[in-house]
Formats: structure tokens, C-alpha cells, sequence
């Protein structure tokens, strides 16, 4: 890329050609707030906050969007920026409900932080609000509060990225609002329960729906034995709520926490997933030999499993019918366990602390009973687990290390790359080849399936045979992936991630602000914690997993047996677009 | 084409046919058979006069019988005694016309005598949904030029050499404009014509399009030529149905004719047009607003850079120009950059067409020569202000422009001088303001209107001119402060230079041209509670002259809320806590006992 030098705040440099003022200014290290920008995603210059003087320029101009071009003199930091840029900070505060001390995102908000950097002490434009906008608590998912939007739009480019785009605007100028067509609440929609819009949020407008009341009380509840299990890419993202670099595993600390919260077992979902790829391996092995149904997708991610379901039913027939990890341990906690702890499952208490807010939505399946009971309680996000831990006075960084409990503690590195984009292609290829092959599988990693590529393929050779595979995450990709499929592209078998990156950028995980995201990607970043952990790992197949083997030995018998398909697979519904 | 002996022409602009020309035409045609010379006389339905004050208009050729406020009832009269017995009816000829049983003609009254129709070359003189009247008035015959005898580099350098500028508001040089999209290397380019004109009062384009499609059509076909465009879009609003209508009929007939389409006069360039009906959002007046608009996607405006000419309508380079801005395309190239830049200043050429609307006696559409004074427009062609009142100001540029003081009122009339006194030139609404209007109130009036169109993407637009309304209110409440004034002032500063397109930068200079000229006026309802024009009703009270007062009881009987009470033949009184302040009073007291 060819280089302009230009001026900023009297410092020259050069920078590439296609950058804007704002990237070029990082460059210089001279920092411009910013609200509505979040890089890649939306970028816009709606929120004005990080106007700058150009020379020559009629009016002052918006850093994020503006692009540099030779000569060019910048200045970030004159009166009339500061005024106009303070101004705007006020004009939005003056109608924005600011009872930050109750609010879900207090000290994680980024206009309470451009606050807080401007020196904001009294607000001028104090005038008439919005109406006081009814929460949307229509989801088992996520919380609409309008009360708190400051129209920055994030959420609703996080969600066309997501090609779903159930949300836009409503209404025009001082009135106008983020919501659904037509007035809808979320759930009458084909939202996916992704969360990516509440990642994306700055201010406290969007968030889970907070389960913690009920899985405190079932731990208060003497009578219920309360499991919790952990999905792999919580562990690899935990620490940053407690002020820990990104990306560093804090498995053993989370296991020492829960147990201190009251959890009775504290389980490991790595070991679920483990069987999740001898169910959905053996799943694959049955239709690719006998060439039906192909390419099989993966169906581990509920949110791309309500895409499917709204946009692609076509497809569902080519869904692994495989629950997953999640559901599959919900599963087995009420049946296998429950049988040899010897506890009535009406008084076992699952839960599941996911990435994901789109697991709150799984769990309520009506799908998922086969134990007879509701095989999730409650599922929690990473955020709200560290809430909890935040509430019980737990010191999280001073917690000594300690392991999962058994039996359900002991799982592969396979299980654990779940996490990550890729992940689970990759787990079951090492099982699948394994099982085809008869013999070891020498090189574990599958570089080309690995990083964070829209859509990924590899083309393997098992048992004298091709097998065309790809790996997509985010459901924009996936979308992509389809139609392609749809035009007659050959796959044998499709990993499917709802949000971009897989598990590691959930909509459950710590939320990261715009400006932290500046020059890392958070996904490759805790993706390392991910990959580390199966690198070091003893074991690093599914089918290695010696709790699998005795699953199978003592209970159900064989992969996608009789039992196994009652317990362990699920079946789709078609739903309406609109 | 039928040879007949009179022509009698109706206006079909939209003032007109709301107060009845089409029933007017119906008549003449029932008439004209009743009297057996329907085969003699043609009526045509034609665009804008101009001069909507005295519509319905009819004017009967040969003769040029300039007939003004026609009723359906008055049409026998006209076809008996004129056109079948050749006596003019007078008392339905327009008073100015009329000396000493002379008819003058129509361009020699006021009204017409300083204008210089060229964007309205033909809107009132031809049947704007007949191409061939278009094509008898040269029309077509610039395109025929453009693509049979002109490169396109040498249509943009005549037109760049013409000094046209763009009329919709902005006046940027329409030539150099051209220049750049035509510079951007693409395999598809556009050209667009915005005819979303959203101006409290405007109604330029809409009679352009009415009176003359086929001329935007034409220049247009010219543009496309020029940038290398085969596809054109008119954004146009819905709420403009005969425009839409005479529009749809002008590309129907010029594709007929091959005017549109493929191998245009057999030179083998491709042109056509479609029309996309805009929902009413003023905002899709912005360019980029209105190209998102097109696309399908909510009309809001996008940052700039990259321009329209480089990424405009699906991202490929675009040119937008204002319908009026069109309709000189065809005049330059006909008659040459060097004889329209004769009309004009040195730097605003041509003409301009404004909406004369307000405190005026004639109100309607005028084109005048760039650099025509403020005065003039008012005095000589709009006649003045009603009732012997005084000017007060006036305003140019709608909800983005200013209002002029009457110590201004020699201002020329074109862009740069209209900017440098703190309004602009806008798309022509000119709104005339005399001694009872209150300068705070029509600051609100126009602050209003841009806060409901705000389209509510960026801040300073979408709370900020919330807030500035809000402050407003407050002074003609009564309940603002001296520190108010000084707090709007920098508001408006701050959206000024931080909003995000056009719309919102422009904004506050309703709300910055009268603090700038009228700033006492501002000062007199913060700190006397007073609206010297009578208007903001928070600030008046009406009371009654115990002297003048005949205890007529007629006030007392008309108060909608019992606030007037007294005996007969007694002084009456009003009690303040009561009174709604609605004016019922004042305007039925026989004996003028009643003011504010």
C-alpha cells in the first residue's frame, strides 16, 4: 500500500493510503475518543464525538470516517474540537437515563468513560427526554432497555454483519429508536439470541437476561444438588472481568471459585464435547459412507441453529442431529448420573455457565427434556458468572488452582479447541480419521480449518477417500457458505459458528470496548488460550477420553445407539423468516 | 398538426387546479360545443404562470387576453362574447392589463416586466404532456446537438464556461461537477435529478416539472452523454402527483420517439430514465441521503468524502443535479455558455426562479436575473407588502437559510451575497415578512420544521436542534433568561461545525441570522416580556379601552372560555387569569375597544 504523509497536531508522518484520520492519529499516538466507531463493524460518523479540524475542510469533520490524503493537516486537539466534541457528549447525556450506580455496564461503559475523560461536571442542554421506553424482556436471551441507547447503531451494524438484521431504526430525528419491524417484541423475530449486539453495545442498552436470582436460590435450596458445567472458551476469557491480560486461561481458578459459590459438582463441558464428537463423528462416518444427507453440519451453536431453522430450513435435514456439549451433558447429569449418584432428578440442578447468550434460548427447548425433565436449568454467561463472583467477595486473582470434579473432570485438548473457530472440525477429523483409519492420526493441528478466515476449507484424504470440509464462523459466512452449497458446491462435512471468531467472541463473554479492540483481535487472542490448553493436554482425542469409553462400556453401549439417540440427539423445527 | 383560430390556454399548475382549472377546462369544452366551435378553439391545459396570486388564470390567443381569477361560472361568458363574438371580456382581464380599453400585453404588467423566464422558458406556453408543442419550441434540439456535433468533454467546458451554478441550494459549478464524474473511470455511472423539494413553500421544481418535463428529460439525456451515464433516476416526491403524472407521460412519449432508450438519434448512445417516488422526508434532499433512498435503505445522509462523483447511487460515480438546475442545460447548449452568462453577476450567472410566498400582494412564481435586488423582487414584481404594512425581513434558503432585514433590502439577489448577510440562496423560497410578524416566532417555525425532519443519525442534529427549540420555547414563554441567549448562540455554533451533512449544519441559521439582525427582539421577550408583533401568546394580554367600550356585549358573547364579563351599555372587562389569549375578541369588537 502506498504511503501519504500528512500533519497531525504538528506531527508529520506518513501512513497508508486507505487509512482514516483516526487510524492515522493512533499512529501518532495521539488519541480521539470515539462512540459510535467499532472498527470493521460500524463505521459511520454518526455520534461526532470524534470530530477533528482539517485544514481547508467547511466544517470540522469525523476522524473515524475521514480519509487522509496527501498534505493533509489535522488538528485533534484545538478549542473548536474540544468544544463541539464536549457539546456532543453533553447534548447525549442530556438524554440519556444516567442512573449509572444500577446500571449492568457501571465502570464497563464507554460514555461513563468519555465522561469521566472530559471532565463532564454539569450538563448544560438539560431538556425534555425520550418517553420512558418499555424494556423488551420478550427473550429468554437478551434485554432491550431503550431508557439507556444512545442511537450509536452498533448493535444494528453487529447485526447485519451477522446477516440477520432483525433490528434497525424506527421513527426519525429526537424520536427515533433501535427495535424490531412492525413494533415486534425480539422473540416474534428471527433473532438468533447471538448477543453480538450486546457485545457491541457501549452503554448498558443491551444484556443478558439475568438468570443468577434462580441459580442462587437452587443453591441456597438445601435439597438440590446443583451441578454446574463450564464451556471451554469461558475459561479462556474469565480473567479479563478481574483484570487479567486476554487471552489467559484461568481454568483452574474458575473450577476454585464455582466450588466457593455453592456449586455441588463442578463439571467440565470439554468432556460433553468429547462425546459430542463421537456421536456426531459416528453421525458423519454413517452418511458419508452411505453418501446421504451431505455435507452434515454441525449443529453446536444454538444461534446457528435458529438461523438455520428461519433462513435455511432446507438444510435442517443436513444438521447433525448430535445435541450439543451442553445439552448432551443436561442429558447425562439427569440420566447416567442421576442413576449412579442415586439422586431423584427432579432435585438435581443443572447448570451451564456458556459464552453465549443464545444457550439461554437452547436450554428452553422443548427438545431438550429427554431425561424426563428439563435437562438445563439455567445457563449463565461469562459475565454474569463473574458477577456472581464479583457478589460473593471472591478475590478471583488469589484463588489457588483446582480441578474439576469427577467423573465429569476429565476431558481431551479436543474438547477443549470446541471454543475456537474450527475447533470442532478439527476435533472430530482426529477422531473420524482415527476411527476410519484405524491407525494414529500424525499430525494433530489442521492448519488450513484454523484462524480467523471467513470460511475456511481443507480437502483430507481418510481411508482412500476425499473429504471435503470447511469451517465458517459468524452467520454472514455461513449465509455465503450456503448459498454456495445451494449453487452446487460439494462439502462432506460443514462447521458451523454462529458469531464471528466461534465461542471465544460470544455474546456471553466480558465485553470489550472499541477502543480496547485497537490493534488486537480479541478472537485470535483468547482463541491462544484455547489452542495452549490442547497442546499441553495428555489427551487430545475424543475418543481417547476414558470417561467417553466408560460412558459408552457401562451405559450406552455404542455411538449413536439406541439409548444414545434418545438421550443424546435432537431434532429441528422449520421457522418462519418473518 | 390542426389548424385552429384560438387557443385558449389554462393553467394546470398546482395552485391553480386546487382552486378548480380542471373543471374550468371541462367547461370551456362543454361550452365550446354548446356554441358549435369546438372544431375552431383549443384548449390546453399548460404549467405555472407564475402568477398563482390571481389564478385560476386563462389567457385566449391570439388576442393574449390575460384572464385572471376565472370561475367555472365566468367560462360562458368567455366563449360567447370572445371567442364566438371576438368582444373581450374586460371585467375578467387582470386590472393591470386593462388602460383605457387598451389591453396590454402580459409581459409589460409588473408582475412580468423585470422577470426573465428561462428555466420557465416554457412552462404556461406549451401543453406540458405533448412532446411534439415541446419539439416545435426547439425542444430536443440541444441533445440532437450535444450528441451529433459536441464531444462530451466540449458539452462539459460550455457548461463549466456557462457558469452555472447548481440550483437546489449549495451552488456548486454544475460544469465542474460534471467534470469529476465524468473523470471517474467505471463501467456504470448515474445520473440523477433531485426533485425532492421540501421547502416550507417552495414549489420551483414542482412547476418545472409540471409546466416543462421534457426539458429536464432533455438535459438529463445531455448529462448522461457527458459523464458516460446510459441510466438516470428522478428522485421525486410523492406528494407531487401531477408533477409524477406529466412526468411519466414525458418519458413515455420521449421513448416512443427514441429520444430515450437505445442508439439515440442513431449516434449509438444509450440513455433512459426512471422515476423513483420519494416518501416526503426532507432530508432525502441531501444528496447522499437521497441515493441511499434509491437504494432502498432508509434515507439518511453518509459522510463525505468519497464524493458522489467518485461512489454516489450503488457506490459507482453519480451525478445530482436540481430540476431547475436541468432545465437550463438545454438553453446553454442552444444559445451558448457566452449568452446565458450574460444574464447574471460575475460569479452567479443566469437566472433564478423563487416561490414569492408571505406577506407579499403577489405571490408566485418569478425567475429574475441573478444580482436583482431584494427590493425589486418585493416591490416591483411581488407588489408590495398587503394592507399598507411595513417589510420587516425576508426569508431566503428555507429551513437552511436566513431572514434578510428591511436595511438590507438592496441586497443582490445570488450566493455569495446572500451567504456573506448569513443566509443562502437555498432553492428558492422567498418568504416576505411585514411589522406583525415576530422574529423568535419564525426562527421557531423554521427550527421546528428541521426538528421533526431530522433524520436522527448524528448528535448535534438529532438532540442538539431539540434542545435549541426548547430554548426557543422558553423565550417566547417568557420564561428565558439573558444567559439563554448566549447558550443558543454557542449551541448553535457547535451544530454548525459538527452536524453531519447539510441539513444539520445549516440548521441553526434560521435561529443565527435573527439573533444576528434582530437580537433586540430577543432581548425584548427575555426581559420585557414583550412580543412587539403581537404574536407569542404567552407574552400578550389583551385588554379593553374602558372609553371606547359600548357594553355592546357581542365580545362577551364570542369568548369561548367566559373570560369578558360586564353590563349592557357598560364597560366590559377581561379577566387575564381566564383568557386563552385566542384574539376572538379583538377581531369582533365593531368599536376597535379591543387590543393587545
Amino acid at each position: 500500500m502506498e504511503n501519504v504523509n500528512i500533519k497531525i497536531d504538528g506531527i508529520e508522518i506518513s501512513v497508508p493510503k486507505n487509512y482514516t484520520v483516526l487510524q492515522a492519529a493512533r499512529m501518532a499516538n495521539i488519541h480521539i475518543p470515539t462512540l459510535c466507531y467499532l472498527e470493521g463493524i460500524n463505521e459511520i460518523g454518526a455520534c461526532r464525538i470524534c470530530v477533528v479540524e482539517i485544514k481547508g475542510a467547511r466544517s470540522l469533520q469525523a476522524a473515524c470516517v475521514y480519509p487522509v490524503n496527501e498534505g493533509m493537516e489535522v488538528y485533534t486537539n484545538s478549542p473548536a474540537v474540544r468544544k463541539a466534541r464536549k457539546a456532543n457528549l453533553e447534548l447525549i447525556l442530556s438524554n440519556h437515563d444516567r442512573k449509572c450506580l444500577t446500571c449492568v455496564r457501571n465502570r464497563n461503559c464507554e460514555l461513563q468513560k468519555l465522561a469521566e475523560e472530559f471532565g463532564i461536571k454539569e450538563i448544560r442542554y438539560d431538556g425534555s427526554s425520550d418517553p420512558v421506553f418499555a424494556l423488551d424482556q420478550s427473550s429468554p436471551s437478551l434485554v432491550r432497555d431503550n431508557n439507556k441507547c444512545v442511537l450509536c447503531r452498533r448493535c444494528v451494524a453487529a447485526c447485519a454483519n451477522q446477516a440477520v438484521s432483525v433490528i434497525g431504526l424506527k421513527n426519525r430525528g429526537f424520536v427515533t429508536e433501535v427495535g424490531c419491524a412492525f413494533d415486534a417484541p425480539i422473540f416474534e423475530t428471527s433473532c438468533i439470541y447471538c448477543g453480538q449486539c450486546i457485545v457491541s453495545c457501549p452503554v448498558g442498552a443491551l444484556y443478558e437476561k439475568d438468570d443468577i436470582p434462580k441459580v442462587q436460590k437452587a443453591i441456597d435450596n438445601t435439597e438440590k444438588h446443583v451441578v454446574v458445567q463450564t464451556a471451554p472458551a469461558v475459561r479462556a476469557a474469565l480473567g479479563e472481568e478481574f483484570g487479567l491480560p486476554m487471552g489467559t486461561p484461568v481454568t483452574g481458578k474458575m473450577v476454585a471459585a464455582l466450588r466457593r459459590l455453592g456449586f455441588d459438582k463442578v463439571f467440565d463441558t470439554d468432556t460433553s464435547a468429547d462425546l459430542t464428537i463421537m456421536e456426531e463423528g459416528t453421525e458423519f462416518i454413517e452418511r458419508f459412507t452411505k453418501g446421504e444427507n451431505l455435507p452434515l453440519i454441525t449443529s453446536c451453536s444454538p444461534g446457528w441453529v435458529k438461523f438455520c431453522e428461519h433462513n435455511y430450513p432446507e438444510f435442517i435435514n443436513n444438521l447433525s442431529s448430535a445435541k450439543s456439549p451442553m445439552e448432551m451433558f443436561g442429558a447425562v447429569i439427569k440420566s447416567y448420573y442421576a442413576e449412579k449418584q442415586n439422586i431423584a432428578k427432579e432435585n438435581i440442578y443443572s447448570v451451564a455457565i456458556m459464552p453465549c447468550t443464545s444457550k439461554k434460548f437452547e436450554a428452553q427447548r422443548p427438545e431438550h427434556s429427554s431425561s424426563g425433565a428439563q435437562d438445563i436449568d439455567a445457563s449463565l454467561t461469562t459475565r454474569e458468572l463473574a458477577r456472581m463472583i464479583k457478589e460473593a467477595g471472591i478475590q478471583f486473582n488469589e484463588l489457588p488452582d483446582e480441578e474439576f470434579d469427577s467423573p465429569f473432570g476429565e476431558a481431551t485438548g479436543a474438547g477443549v479447541i470446541f471454543g475456537a473457530t474450527g475447533g470442532v472440525m478439527e476435533a472430530a477429523i482426529r477422531t473420524v480419521y482415527e476411527l476410519l483409519e484405524g491407525k494414529p492420526l500424525e499430525n494433530l493441528e489442521i492448519a488450513p480449518i484454523r484462524g480467523m478466515d471467513g470460511v475456511k476449507e481443507a480437502e483430507l484424504t481418510i481411508a482412500g477417500k476425499k473429504v471435503k470440509v470447511a469451517v465458517c464462523h459468524g452467520t454472514k459466512n455461513a449465509k455465503a457458505l450456503l448459498e454456495r452449497v445451494k449453487a452446487g458446491e460439494k462439502y462432506d462435512f460443514i462447521e458451523v459458528m454462529a458469531c464471528p471468531g466461534g465461542c471465544v467472541n460470544g455474546g456471553g463473554q466480558p465485553i470489550v470496548s472499541s477502543e480496547d479492540r485497537v490493534g488486537k483481535d480479541i478472537r485470535v487472542e483468547r482463541a491462544k488460550a484455547l489452542y495452549a490448553e490442547d497442546r499441553s493436554a495428555a489427551l487430545r482425542k475424543s475418543h481417547e477420553n476414558p470417561v467417553i469409553q466408560t460412558l459408552y462400556d457401562t451405559y450406552f453401549e455404542k455411538p449413536c445407539s439406541h439409548k444414545a439417540h434418545e438421550l443424546l440427539h435432537t431434532t429441528y423445527t422449520k421457522r418462519n423468516k418473518f | 398538426m390542426e389548424l385552429v383560430r384560438s387557443h385558449v390556454l389554462v393553467c394546470g399548475g398546482t395552485g391553480c387546479t386546487s382552486s378548480g382549472s380542471k373543471q374550468i377546462i371541462e367547461e370551456f369544452e362543454t361550452q365550446l360545443k354548446n356554441f358549435d366551435i369546438d372544431k375552431e378553439v383549443k384548449v390546453i391545459q399548460t404549467g405555472c404562470f407564475g402568477f398563482c396570486a390571481m389564478g385560476p388564470i386563462v389567457i385566449v390567443y391570439p388576442e393574449g387576453s390575460f384572464y385572471s381569477m376565472v370561475q367555472k361560472e365566468d367560462v360562458a361568458e368567455i366563449v360567447e362574447q370572445h371567442l364566438l363574438k371576438g368582444k373581450i371580456v374586460t371585467r375578467l382581464l387582470y386590472k393591470e392589463t386593462v388602460e383605457e380599453d387598451n389591453v396590454k400585453s402580459l409581459n409589460e404588467i409588473d408582475f412580468y416586466k423585470k422577470q426573465h423566464r428561462v428555466a420557465l422558458r416554457n412552462c404556461g406556453v406549451i401543453d406540458p404532456e405533448n412532446i411534439d408543442e415541446y419539439i416545435a419550441c426547439d425542444g430536443y434540439k440541444a441533445l440532437g446537438k450535444a450528441l451529433t456535433e459536441m464531444t462530451p468533454q466540449e458539452v462539459i467546458q460550455e457548461v463549466k464556461d456557462s457558469g452555472l451554478r447548481g440550483r437546489g441550494g449549495g451552488g456548486f459549478p454544475t460544469g465542474v461537477k460534471w467534470d469529476f464524474a465524468s473523470k471517474s473511470v467505471n463501467d456504470q455511472k448515474y445520473v440523477l435529478c433531485n426533485a425532492d423539494e421540501g421547502d416550507p413553500g417552495a414549489f420551483m421544481d414542482r412547476s418545472v416539472l409540471e409546466g416543462d418535463p421534457h426539458s429536464v428529460i432533455e438535459a438529463m439525456a445531455i448529462a448522461g452523454y457527458a459523464i458516460g451515464a446510459n441510466q438516470g433516476y428522478i428522485y421525486v416526491r410523492a406528494e407531487y402527483p401531477i408533477a409524477v403524472h406529466r412526468l411519466q407521460v414525458a418519458i413515455d412519449q420521449a421513448r416512443e420517439y427514441g429520444i430515450l432508450g437505445k442508439n439515440i438519434f442513431e449516434t449509438g448512445f444509450d440513455f433512459d430514465l426512471e422515476i423513483r417516488l420519494g416518501a416526503g422526508a426532507f432530508v432525502c434532499g441531501e444528496e447522499t441521503a437521497l441515493m441511499t433512498s434509491i437504494e432502498g435503505r432508509r434515507g439518511e445522509p453518509r459522510p463525505r468524502p468519497p464524493f458522489p462523483a467518485v461512489k454516489g447511487l450503488w457506490d459507482k460515480p453519480t451525478i445530482l443535479n436540481n430540476v431547475e438546475t436541468y432545465a437550463n442545460i438545454p438553453v446553454i447548449l442552444l444559445n451558448g455558455a457566452k449568452e446565458f452568462a450574460k444574464l447574471g453577476t460575475e460569479t452567479s450567472k443566469g437566472t433564478k426562479v423563487f416561490a414569492l410566498g408571505g406577506k407579499i400582494n403577489n405571490t408566485g412564481l418569478v425567475e429574475v436575473p441573478m444580482g436583482t435586488t431584494l427590493r425589486e423582487v418585493v416591490y416591483e414584481i411581488g407588489g408590495g407588502i398587503p394592507n399598507g404594512k411595513q417589510f420587516k425581513a425576508a426569508q431566503t434558503g428555507g429551513p437552511s437559510g436566513g431572514c434578510i432585514p428591511a436595511d438590507l433590502i438592496d441586497t443582490p439577489i445570488d450566493y455569495d451575497s446572500l451567504i456573506k448577510i448569513g443566509s443562502m440562496m437555498g432553492s428558492g423560497g422567498l418568504i416576505v415578512m411585514d411589522e406583525d410578524t415576530c422574529m423568535v416566532d419564525i426562527a421557531k417555525f423554521f427550527l421546528e420544521f428541521t426538528v421533526d425532519e431530522s433524520c436522527g443519525k448524528c448528535v448535534p442534529c438529532r438532540i442538539g436542534t431539540k434542545r435549541l427549540l426548547e430554548l426557543l420555547n422558553k423565550i417566547t414563554d417568557g420564561t428565558g433568561t439573558l444567559e439563554d441567549i448566549d447558550e443558543m448562540e454557542t449551541l448553535c455554533n457547535t451544530i454548525k461545525s459538527s452536524a453531519l451533512c447539510g441539513l444539520g449544519q445549516t440548521a441553526p441559521n434560521p435561529v443565527l441570522s435573527t439573533l444576528k439582525y434582530f437580537r433586540d427582539e430577543y432581548v425584548e421577550h427575555v426581559v420585557d416580556k414583550k412580543c412587539r408583533a403581537g404574536v407569542c401568546k404567552a407574552l400578550l394580554s389583551y385588554k379593553i379601552d374602558a372609553d371606547k367600550c359600548k357594553g355592546c356585549t357581542l365580545c362577551a358573547r364570542q369568548c369561548p372560555v367566559g373570560a369578558i364579563s360586564g353590563k349592557v351599555k357598560e364597560a366590559h372587562i377581561i379577566d387575564t387569569t381566564k383568557c386563552i389569549k385566542c384574539g376572538v375578541c379583538e377581531s369582533t369588537c365593531k368599536f376597535g375597544a379591543i387590543s393587545k
